[in-house]
């Protein structure tokens, strides 16, 4: 599925200042992965040393975070969009 | 609050305009003897300054962050309170203010942030569909949203609420502190607050358990906590306490940490509960709280029920917000009564009616 994936204004150093990245994918899973494939700086900032998406990191699916629709295994549809926006928060030490 | 300045990220040449915080301590005589503590004091932000709720404190410093950084408009997203504090304060401070809120947010909470002149964008959503927007308008307009893009400066102005806990207390820290959670922001800052303060040598260090409360219809931190989870798992919110109603707590990861570290607990009440202790709270102590102070004095209720917080220690409650602006979460508990003539036999034939003999009552 040919699919667009949004990229914050924290990440766009990462993708050569683009602030869409296209990719095909059949799952929100493997769209990430193309993307930290195409811009490998960026795999830190999505995924952590166990693999799973970092927790600060919300990952939309068109209107809806992917943990209400069963994490990053959900399937995606032609023209789905995968909004991807860093949570801010933090500052205790 | 800005006794405080040293520890709050300002310029060194800032000259406050305006007082915010300084707040009562509320020593409870009332509350505390029915629930047998021996040391129970609420930390009253109902009352703080301008806007009546603790964000009147965050706002502060994230203006004079806004200021530095030659901000002319300055907004938020908000379930409420921040919207309120921030259009009081961009008017006396001269910023243009446009706040974000959910749609179905209450209608005095609207009007309080209307009257200052700021703009209000309704959103057709929850909170968390209006913070994940202007997360997207911080990126893309150049204005100072507080609670986005500004807050490392907001968050650090919560901690004047821990502050002014421990120099009303005599400047020492409390065994337990009962925080409500929204975003999870307030309560992990009031523990920085309190550890900067035994930096300082300003009070002595001590085990401080450190107690969040949620509304049962949204407690992601809470389920958090009491699973023992490794990750919180939101939530679509459903409850009354929309000041606390955020599905993806941003602070929830660090506010778990803080409770399971201090040795205290998190715990949630439901819409019921909620609304008994907005009464209890004001007929005991004078106190008239929104939702979200009935849900920490509910849930301190449930903590002391569980022996989580013992009669012999010192515990504050935080207060955070004013009970006017969520009057309609009370509303039917006080159905208009009927009016009566303006004469003395009408006044007397209610007595009656109420009370039982009128030659009673006069003789007393």
């Amino acid at each position: 599925m040919s699919v667009i994936i949004e990229i914050p204004t924290a990440f766009r150093r990462f993708t050569g200042g683009a602030p869409k990245v296209d990719c095909s994918a059949a799952t929100v899973a493997e769209a990430l992965n193309e993307l930290t494939a195409r811009f490998p700086d960026l795999s830190r900032h999505v995924r952590d040393d166990q693999g799973q998406i970092r927790q600060f990191l919300n990952v939309y699916l068109n209107e809806e975070d992917i943990r209400f629709l069963g994490g990053e295994s959900c399937c995606l549809k032609e023209g789905d969009r995968v909004l991807l926006v860093p949570s801010i928060a933090g500052g205790s030490e | 609050m800005w006794r405080y300045s040293e520890l709050l990220p300002l310029p060194a040449d800032f000259a406050p305009r305006s007082a915010v915080g300084g707040t009562p301590l509320v020593a409870s005589r009332k509350l505390a003897a029915k629930w047998g503590l021996k040391n129970l004091y609420f930390k009253n932000d109902a009352v703080c300054f301008p806007s009546l709720s603790f964000k009147d404190r965050v706002v502060a410093t994230a203006l004079v962050a806004a200021r530095r950084f030659n901000f002319t408009t300055v907004g938020c997203s908000s379930t409420g309170n921040l919207a309120n504090a921030v259009a009081a304060q961009s008017a006396q401070q001269g910023f243009d203010a446009c706040v974000f809120i959910p749609s179905d947010l209450e209608p005095a909470k609207i009007l309080n942030t209307a009257v200052y002149g700021a703009r209000i964008v309704r959103i057709n959503g929850n909170y968390d569909h209006v913070n994940r927007l202007c997360a997207q308008i911080a990126d893309r307009f150049q204005w100072g949203l507080v609670n986005v893009n500004l807050r490392p400066y907001y968050s650090e102005g919560s901690k004047t609420h821990g502050y002014e806990i421990a120099e009303q207390l005599g400047w020492t820290l409390p065994d337990n502190v009962v925080v409500p959670m929204a975003g999870g922001s307030l309560i992990t800052k009031i523990a920085k607050g309190f550890r900067e303060l035994v930096n300082l040598g300003w009070v002595e260090g001590k085990p401080v358990k450190f107690f969040g409360a949620q509304a049962t219809g949204c407690s992601p931190i809470s389920d958090g906590v009491k699973r023992n989870l490794q990750r919180f798992e939101p939530q679509k919110p459903n409850t009354i306490a929309r000041s606390l109603a955020i599905g993806n707590p941003a602070d929830g990861p660090y506010a778990i940490k803080l409770i399971r570290e201090s040795g205290g607990w998190a715990e949630d009440v439901s819409d019921s509960e909620i609304v008994v202790a907005i009464k209890l709270l004001a007929e005991t102590e004078g106190i008239f709280t929104e939702t979200a102070g009935g849900v920490t004095t509910a849930v301190t209720q449930k903590l002391i029920a569980q022996n989580r917080i013992k009669p012999e220690e010192t515990t504050v409650v935080c207060i955070t917000g004013n009970g006017l602006k969520t009057t309609d979460a009370i509303a039917a508990e006080f159905p208009a009564t009927e009016a009566i003539a303006p004469r003395l036999d009408a006044f007397e034939a209610y007595l009656d009616a109420q009370l039982g003999t009128t030659a009673a009552v006069a003789k007393a």
